[in-house]
């Protein structure tokens, strides 16, 4: 109950700073992106802000042993730049830029009106389709593991 | 009165990294959007319900900012729906294949000073930047 109530204390906080950062607008996201025309910068104040009371925010958090409710910190810590990285990120920000919305602000749109409805499934879909193309691969090599250590 | 459209993306953001360091300090995990929602699809045991939080709680935070204003004025979709349905897909299959998107890399990994978030966060921009360059100024002229 007390990881449900911070997963949607975070949700909620996450939520209204995307809608009130004009993150959820697609015509707004678009503008940022326009470089080369009418440039709108605005966004780009979102990530500065975002990371500027994060970064040392996190590493003060870093400093306890653990969470509150949960036994460690899960800190992704890979440091390998593949391809991988590079194809899904260039995917990524092409639909970013076709669409105007990036994940977040998909789910905040959901309930908007019928295209936020669309661009959410469709979203889900993607990630989703991740899922299936690459979970078989998983579930062979968690087999493997499991007959091992059996 | 200092520029709106200024404070707002400062107040905006400022929140989305209380909502990170708060996510962290709690349950220990990183506010990546598209990393939260694909361990809904499959979901692991005692591994769920922070992630239903989060999602629910960007769904009623929407809710309420739409209840209170008008929706069609904050989120118009002009575009077809063929075009959305692509971006979508586009966007949740390469969030995934990339390890994150503009959440878990452009606001987390960045604070961490991952070279991966580095790298992906600079790659997806100029991937969005170059996608509305052609948008805008090769294919259907000013939208």
């Amino acid at each position: 109950m007390k990881r449900f109530l911070s997963g949607l204390l975070a949700g909620l906080t996450f939520g209204v700073g995307l809608t009130l950062s004009g993150m959820t607008s697609p015509a707004k996201v678009q503008g940022f992106l326009d470089f080369f025309g009418n440039w709108d910068f605005s966004l780009l104040l979102v990530m500065v802000a975002a990371i500027g009371v994060h970064l040392p925010l996190y590493r003060l958090v870093l400093r306890r042993r653990a969470p509150l409710f949960a036994p460690v910190f899960n800190v992704p810590k890979s440091r390998i730049l593949d391809g991988r990285l590079l194809v899904g990120a260039s995917l990524f920000g092409v639909g970013w830029g076709l669409g105007g919305f990036c994940p977040g602000p998909a789910i905040v749109n959901a309930t908007a009106n019928l295209g936020g409805v669309i661009t959410f499934a469709a979203m889900l879909f993607g990630v989703g389709l991740y899922e299936i193309v690459f979970a078989p691969r998983k579930a062979v090599v968690d087999h493997s593991t499991v007959t091992q250590t059996a | 009165m200092p520029d709106a459209s200024i404070v707002y993306p400062l107040a905006g953001g400022a929140m989305i990294g209380l909502s990170a360091t708060w996510l962290m300090l709690s349950v220990g995990r990183v506010a990546g959007v598209t990393g939260i929602l694909s361990g809904l699809l499959t979901p692991k045991t005692g591994d769920i319900n922070w992630r239903l939080g989060f999602v629910l709680g960007l769904l009623v935070a929407g809710t309420f900012a739409f209840g209170s204003q008008s929706a069609s004025q904050l989120v118009s979709h002009p575009k077809p729906w063929s075009l959305l349905v692509l971006a979508g897909i586009l966007v949740g299959f390469g969030a995934r294949l990339g390890g994150g998107c503009t959440s878990g890399h452009g606001v987390c990994g960045n604070s961490r000073l991952s070279p991966r978030s580095i790298v992906a966060t600079c790659t997806f921009m100029v991937a969005g930047a170059v996608t509305v360059f052609a948008l805008r100024h090769l294919v259907g002229g000013p939208s």
